[in-house]
């Protein structure tokens, strides 16, 4: 083989290997704060930790109760409002798709995905704290819905439009009426895709803090009532880590193995049941 | 006067500025096969579905002219009454890939809302998969989901989904053109038995298989009726010139 | 029988109507929702750009003690850490673009690296916060010990370090997509004439895809210049501007973002809150405008 030949052919294994290097590198990152989290955190978890609310400064023990009461009540808030939201509005965009509402509609989802968290929760703060006179779980809510719709409407629409229109066409043919065909031909239909979007952006907010942090703003005690400041799991983190207290950082680190267990678990539920799903349809 | 099951009168259909269907005029008795044929793109399959009222979903379709069964116009009917009496089978099987078999024949009854008894329902199920030679394929297993089905049964199902709403009329668009010669014999021998109840218009692109199946035949070429005669007639002495062409393979 | 079907057919036409028109309403909203926002952020900035003007904008002093706004510190700061965690992200996101587009889109090593940088971009940005004061702080903290300058720990490196991790996925989901697009023929031609496979990924492959890559980098910069948590976490807070670009880039800073994080709720006055609704009102604008010319290519792109 000639030398030039051979300088060539290295050059793309060199090449090769530092592609490889590089992507798998990332992977240790990764591992790193996998495992680091879960070395601090798991330790804190016990029965007490997941009952009681945080102790006052100075005491030891005391729990993350009411951060996990809050972002339940704060993340299904958000779900009742975007997902009914984001479906009806993905179904309105891959059934209309020339339109100009279509056009325009699709061009703000576009815009919804890319604006900055803190921004919403900036807005969200003169829509609703402002006019209710006080932080709320509602508040937080809202700012978390207005993040989840673009991934329930993107995906909702793409499922949709994959769909055969075969399968409308049947349907009307027996005298089924529109609604009824999009309700209960086409929706059931495409359920596998809609649901993953729909856990997808519950994924992605149940680790959003920066919408809550003028919204929600978080509270040391247990409280159901929406009305009022309400805890969430990220929030607790962000106060506790950055607090000077030893005890405290212990309560974010439980809370940090939490929410991570949590958004890892619903990531890969996410994962099985589309492949599970998608292979039958 | 007992009028036509369906009678057409300088109907016209356009999509958008292409005027595809152009002043047809004709009348078809009950209890028969009529074929009708013709090159691609003469507007058969559009004036099909001007009968059942699908065209008009199209974006940018309209008709004009008038359309009747028996004696009300179509388009002065409720279009989901219109699908009740008018049935439809299309090119590709499509039962519904989220029901069973058993939802699939009523489906027409369930996702409309149309609620009655059991005993009622299974009695429907199993009388439409009998008209459609299905029954003892599937009768075991009739709430598993239909994929298992070969082409030839999809198609059959989706022609019990239609007879379960006791229709008068039957529309078939070129319904063996997907399917296997075997399945697609087993589906013209259908045609024969389902006409002593229903009136079949079948559309096809498949000359042989119009003179086949059906008793008489309707010619579309270029959006006109050109002829509409006994089957046997047409093929043996068409009236009209172009029919002639068409049959003697001058084009297709 | 054919009267109850009769009955229900006309109270279902009603249904079709209403169910119509909520479909519209529910896009519709959309609309209200985007324009709404942009609204509000430029209502409530009114009376700081009422007062302050556009040289609030290049201010260097931000001392709301004494009721001076100037918005540069932020923006520098935000532009240090975006552009560095951009550039440092950039070789990694294109390597896996490459591996998982090119050199082994299937299989499960495939998998499990696609599975991992999905992890990465699922991981909430607080908790890369919470680690990086823990973990990366000390580390980077002897770091600046080591090559003599203020070893503060936090600064605008450390974040953009964390900020680099962040970021990665996005280009490199993107980037694997669009290197799978390029269609073989194109490949093959090359390879028929003897080209190493290293060769056809630069002559073929990134020529090809060079737009549609640029976009990602652009959507990874729009996702770098709106994170709020990890930075705030990181960065140190302080509204000052360095003396040199040395200290500026190793010592403490700010963001747009985590400036709003950390000063709104305090903000007592009128002006000071409104200050901080016009850094996020450029924040709106400079990101939707980044994410809708990236997401413009993408589609110009794919539709070739």
């Amino acid at each position: 083989m000639d030398a030039r030949l051979k300088l060539r052919n290295t050059k793309s294994i060199v090449f090769k290997s530092i592609i490889i290097f590089l992507a798998f590198v990332i992977t240790l990152p990764l591992i790193i704060i996998l495992l680091y989290i879960i070395k601090q955190g798991v330790t804190q978890v016990n029965w007490h930790f997941l009952t009681h609310i945080p102790a006052p400064v100075g005491e030891t023990g005391g729990g993350i109760s009411n951060a996990l009461l809050g972002s339940v009540i704060i993340v299904a808030l958000s779900s009742l409002i975007a997902i009914p939201v984001g479906i009806l509005a993905g179904i309105y965009l891959s059934e209309n798709a020339t339109t100009r509402l279509a056009y325009y509609a699709g061009l703000c989802v576009d815009v919804l995905q890319g604006v900055p968290s803190i921004v919403v929760g900036m807005v969200v703060y003169f829509w609703v704290v402002k006019p209710l006179g006080t932080f709320s779980a509602l508040s937080g809510s809202v700012a978390l819905a207005i993040m989840m719709l673009p991934i329930v409407i993107r995906s909702t629409e793409q499922t949709l439009k994959l769909l055969p229109d075969s399968l409308k066409e049947a349907a009307l043919s027996l005298g089924v009426p529109y609604h009824r065909v999009i309700l209960k031909v086409i929706v059931p239909c495409g359920f596998a895709g809609i649901l993953s979007g729909i856990m997808l952006s519950v994924a992605r907010i149940i680790g959003e803090t920066a919408p809550l942090l003028f919204t929600a703003f978080g509270n040391p005690y247990l409280s159901a009532a929406i009305t009022k400041p309400m805890q969430s799991l990220p929030l607790l983190i962000f106060n506790y880590a950055t607090s000077p207290y030893d005890e405290w950082h212990n309560l974010a680190w439980g809370a940090s193995f939490i929410l991570l267990m949590f958004v890892l678990l619903l990531n890969i539920f996410t994962k099985l049941i589309t492949r599970k799903w998608n292979i039958q349809l | 006067m007992e009028h036509s099951v369906i009678s057409a009168s300088n109907f016209n259909a356009w999509f958008g500025d292409n005027h595809a269907v152009k002043d047809v005029s004709i009348k078809i008795e009950k209890n028969q096969v009529i074929a009708v044929m013709g090159p691609s793109g003469c507007g058969k399959t559009t004036f099909l579905r001007c009968i059942n009222r699908m065209h008009e979903l199209i974006p940018g379709a309209r008709s004009e002219g008038s359309l009747k069964l028996y004696a009300d116009d179509v388009y002065t009917m409720n279009p989901i009454y219109v699908r009740y009496k008018i049935g439809m089978v299309f090119q590709r099987p499509n039962p519904f890939p989220n029901l069973s078999i058993y939802d699939n024949v009523v489906a027409g009854y369930k996702l409309n809302g149309l609620k009655m008894p059991k005993a009622e329902m299974d009695h429907i199920v199993q009388k439409s998969l009998t008209s459609a030679a299905l029954w003892n394929e599937v009768k075991d297993s009739l709430h598993q989901k239909g994929t298992f089905l070969s082409g030839g049964q999809q198609q059959r199902l989706c022609i019990a989904r239609a007879i379960a709403m006791e229709p008068e009329v039957i529309l078939f668009d070129e319904p063996t053109s997907a399917l296997d010669p075997i399945s697609t014999s087993s589906i013209e021998a259908l045609f024969h038995e389902l006409k002593a109840n229903y009136t079949l218009i079948i559309v096809t692109h498949n000359m042989q298989q119009a003179a086949r199946v059906s008793d008489k035949t309707a010619f579309f070429y270029l959006g006109e009726l050109v002829e509409f005669d006994n089957t046997r007639q047409m093929f043996t002495a068409p009236k009209d010139k172009r029919t002639q062409n068409y049959i003697t393979g001058r084009f297709s | 029988m054919k009267h109850k079907r009769l009955d229900l057919s006309y109270s279902q036409m009603k249904w079709e109507t209403v169910f119509k028109r909520i479909l519209w309403i529910m896009s519709a909203v959309l609309l209200v929702l985007v324009i709404g926002i942009l609204i509000t952020l430029i209502i409530q900035s009114m009376p700081s750009i009422k007062a302050l003007g556009i040289k609030y904008l290049w201010g260097k002093v931000w001392d709301p003690v004494n009721n001076i706004y100037g918005a540069y510190p932020f923006l520098i700061g935000t532009l240090l850490t975006s552009f560095t965690a951009l550039i440092i992200s950039i070789p990694f996101s294109y390597a896996i673009a490459i591996y998982l587009g090119e050199y082994n889109p299937k299989g499960w090593l495939s998998n499990l690296l696609k599975n991992t940088i999905e992890l990465i971009a699922a991981v909430p940005s607080v908790i890369y916060g919470f680690w990086g004061l823990s973990v990366l702080v000390p580390i980077i903290r002897s770091f600046e010990t080591k090559i003599g300058v203020a070893p503060y720990g936090v600064g605008v490196f450390t974040s953009s370090l964390v900020l680099a991790v962040m970021i990665i996925p996005y280009a490199a989901s993107l980037g694997t997509s669009l290197i799978r697009m390029v269609p073989s023929p194109l490949k093959e031609g090359a390879y028929a004439l003897g080209a190493t496979r290293f060769e056809v990924i630069r002559s073929v492959i990134l020529p090809y895809t060079r737009s549609g890559l640029f976009a990602g980098i652009l959507l990874s910069l729009g996702r770098a210049l709106g994170e709020t948590m990890a930075v705030a976490m990181l960065i140190g807070n302080t509204s000052a501007i360095a003396h040199s670009l040395k200290d500026a880039f190793f010592g403490p800073g700010n963001t747009m973002a985590s400036v709003i994080a950390n000063e709104f709720t305090e903000a007592d006055h009128t002006v000071y809150l409104s200050a901080l609704i016009e850094l996020g009102l450029v924040l709106f604008f400079v990101t939707v405008v980044i994410n809708l010319i990236g997401k413009r290519i993408i589609t110009k792109y794919t539709n070739n």
